[in-house]
């Protein structure tokens, strides 16, 4: 075979890359046509023809109307199989638009009805300690509640992610005879009713030992709720460890403890962080405990370990059912923040949880234009032998991998 | 050719300013090793004398206990649950299972090196190296004389020496095997261990991780299990060939000098798998 010594007239063509794609531009088209349609013709036999009327029905019908008749339109364009493959991706589809729905929705409602008396500089800057039904709306805030929140939120951290995170430890590193029951305890906790933990902290420590309602006790029932998810996510970041690993570091001559705490949780600290962030969005929101155990106030409460402590949702529950529209807007103004702290909790944890990735990214980025050699001896060997064949080895002595198995 | 001269420039040890000399090499000696995963045995009394300074090669079929056999020889072997073993190992004439010896401290005695390689992905090529001092609780400042020193005798030195401080995973899969042939020098072993150390590299990097070994050998006893016969003729002194038969533990058929088990084996399955005729 020798290589042709002409060049081909067509390679002196300038190349056009394109994108082969599925789905054409009409496409869309067809879509909006066939949901147009499907409405048009469900409000004409429904709403005007039928005695029947109503939102729910009419969306219900149009949809499937919407789907046959896309169907069709497909198929007599495209044929059977390509009929059923579109509307399978436009059902899935619609689906986790369904999916998003609700929640927008819920974001939508709360952001409407609170970002009024959310914006005003006293939902920051003053407590419910002289409000009054008569105060005006620029009056009043929430600051205690922020102020109890963040603390009981510390000191939920403080309490279940040493203590999650030692467990995992404990059940994936150490493991043995007690690893069983203390897994199915650590679940049996996550199904534990947010109210039963409250009740528990509320009889064992204020209504048995004496403590006062404080911020600590009802970050002390917030933290048996966070300690399951905590525990159960560090448990599964873990597992993804490769045993090799934790062998080359025992196989040094490390005692367990230093390969797990100097190997084994450094490679998985983005993992574990994410683990308590999710752990706090979820113990944040919670209100049920908190009823029986920080109670509530109206007046600012610096100190966590003594006196009813309020916190943003305590503030809501509070405040929403009040006669005073004043009240009920302070009280939406309230969801909004919590809704905002759990948003801004989660896009952390995907941030953190994001971070070896990237900086992998970053890592190959700046490899990808090979480095400028230091020396020149270094150049030809640095070139990884993986990537490029050796263009002078000794082939008669190179190795078959893989011989006799 | 820039490969071969470099190699040699590379693994000189001590070429610069030698820092403390490693540790002299110590003979391994497993007298009727057995072992058990459960109540499944996969050793039958194996004994194998491996001498200080000289390169053991086990080679055998898959499954016929090898890796047990080495991970016996630094008390690997009973970090599986269930694991059991019978026999002694001798590390220059001490049990390593006596009763008075740490595990962590004949760990630190015979250094290990893996199929994969496994550098630590959160830290730095330096740190790598410094990964046993730090792991036994040594100090790890100031030992920059040991970094050099321990990637040199790996051969791997020339290659990073201006990249110490990224990581270690951003090497080469080569690179990275002899960066953990480093780690496990930098303790000071008197033996290494390597499993299969080659068998997820490319050609040129197994030859390089081959020059290594040879000059290793020189202070350090190697134990070396490999699917490549070429590669056992080239690296070892001695052979010792494993076989297991169907439902039964494994064992030692034959064991002596290289030359010998490739070149007049005495049992007709050792002439058959050197000769590549099954496996
Ligand atoms: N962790 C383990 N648990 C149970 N059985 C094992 C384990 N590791 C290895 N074995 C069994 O022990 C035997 C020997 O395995 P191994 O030493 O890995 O062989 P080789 O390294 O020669 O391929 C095999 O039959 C294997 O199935
Ligand atoms: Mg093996």
């Amino acid at each position: 075979m020798s290589v042709p010594a002409t060049v081909d007239p067509a390679h002196r063509v300038p190349e056009r890359p394109v994108r082969p794609r599925m789905v054409g531009r009409d496409d869309g088209l067809v879509l909006v046509g066939s949901a147009a349609s499907g409405m048009s013709l469900v409000w004409v036999v429904y709403e005007r023809l039928l005695p029947l009327s109503g939102p729910v029905g009419f969306w219900l019908l149009s949809y499937v109307a919407f789907l046959a008749i896309y169907r069709s339109v497909v198929r007599s364009t495209h044929g059977a199989l390509a009929a059923r493959d579109r509307v399978m991706a436009v059902v899935v589809t619609s689906g986790a638009l369904g999916l998003a729905a609700p929640l927008t929705l819920i974001i939508l409602f709360v952001f409407s009805k609170g970002i009024g008396a959310l914006v005003k500089p006293a939902f920051f800057t003053q407590t419910l300690a002289k409000v009054g039904p008569l105060s005006p709306e620029d009056q009043g805030g929430a600051q205690h509640a922020i102020v109890g929140t963040l603390e009981q939120l510390g000191l939920t951290v403080a309490v279940s992610a040493p203590l999650g995170v030692a467990t995992a430890v404990f059940l994936n590193e150490v493991g043995g005879r007690l690893a069983r029951p203390v897994r199915t305890i650590v679940d049996a906790m996550s199904g534990v009713p947010s109210i039963v933990a409250g009740l528990f902290v509320y009889s064992l420590l204020i209504r048995t030992l004496g403590w006062s309602f404080s911020g600590f006790a009802a970050s002390l029932a917030l933290a048996m709720l966070m300690l399951p998810s905590v525990t159960r996510t560090t448990e599964e970041v873990l597992r993804l460890v490769p045993g090799g690993l934790r062998e080359s570091a025992l196989a040094l001559g490390a005692p367990e403890w230093r390969a797990t705490l100097q190997v084994v949780l450094p490679t998985v600290r983005a993992g574990v962080v994410t683990a308590v962030i999710l752990g706090m969005a979820r113990a944040v929101g919670e209100t049920a405990p908190l009823i029986m155990t920080s109670f509530n106030s109206s007046v600012m409460n610096w100190n966590p370990f003594s006196g009813p402590q309020s916190s943003l949702p305590i503030y809501v529950y509070r405040l929403v059912g009040n006669s005073d529209p004043g009240q009920v807007r302070r009280a939406w103004a309230g969801a909004l923040a919590l809704i905002v702290l759990v948003l801004g909790l989660f896009t952390m944890a995907r941030w953190v949880g994001g971070a070896p990735q990237r900086r992998e990214r970053r890592r190959q980025r700046r490899q990808a234009p090979a480095p400028a050699p230091a020396s020149a001896a270094a150049a030809p060997a640095s070139t990884s032998a993986a990537a490029a064949p050796a263009p002078t080895v000794d082939l008669t002595r190179t190795d078959h991998p893989g011989g006799p198995q | 050719m820039t490969f071969r001269t470099l190699d040699r420039a590379d693994t000189v040890p001590g070429s610069r300013s030698a820092p403390a000399p490693p540790r002299a090499s110590a003979s391994l000696e497993a007298q009727s090793v057995s072992a058990w995963f459960g109540s499944h045995k996969v050793l039958e009394r194996v004994s194998l004398t491996m001498s200080a300074g000289g390169v053991t090669a086990l080679i055998g079929p898959s499954g016929c206990g090898k890796s047990t056999f080495i991970r016996i020889l630094n008390r690997m072997h009973e970090l599986v649950p269930g694991a059991m073993l019978a026999g002694r190992v001798l590390l220059d004439g001490d049990d390593v299972y006596g009763d008075q010896v740490q595990a962590t401290d004949t760990r630190r005695r015979i250094g290990m090196v893996f199929q994969k390689p496994n550098p630590f992905p959160t830290m730095t090529i330096r740190d790598n190296v410094l990964a046993g001092l730090k792991l036994t609780g040594q100090a790890t400042s100031g030992r920059d004389a040991l970094v050099e020193q321990s990637l040199q005798r790996a051969g791997l030195w020339n290659e990073v020496r201006n990249r110490l401080d990224s990581p270690g995973g951003a090497l080469s899969g080569g690179q990275q095997q002899r960066l953990c042939i480093a780690r496990a020098l930098a303790v000071g072993p008197e033996v290494l261990l390597m499993d299969e150390p080659c068998s997820a590299l490319d050609p040129t990097s197994t030859r390089r991780i081959e020059e290594t070994i040879g000059e290793i050998a020189r202070d350090v006893t190697v134990v070396i299990v490999t699917h490549n016969m070429q590669q056992a003729q080239r690296v070892s002194d001695q052979c010792a060939f494993f076989l297991a038969a169907e439902d039964e533990p494994g064992r030692i058929v034959e064991a002596g000098a290289t030359a010998q088990i490739f070149d007049a084996p005495t049992d007709p399955r050792t002439a058959d798998y050197v000769h590549g005729r099954f496996g």
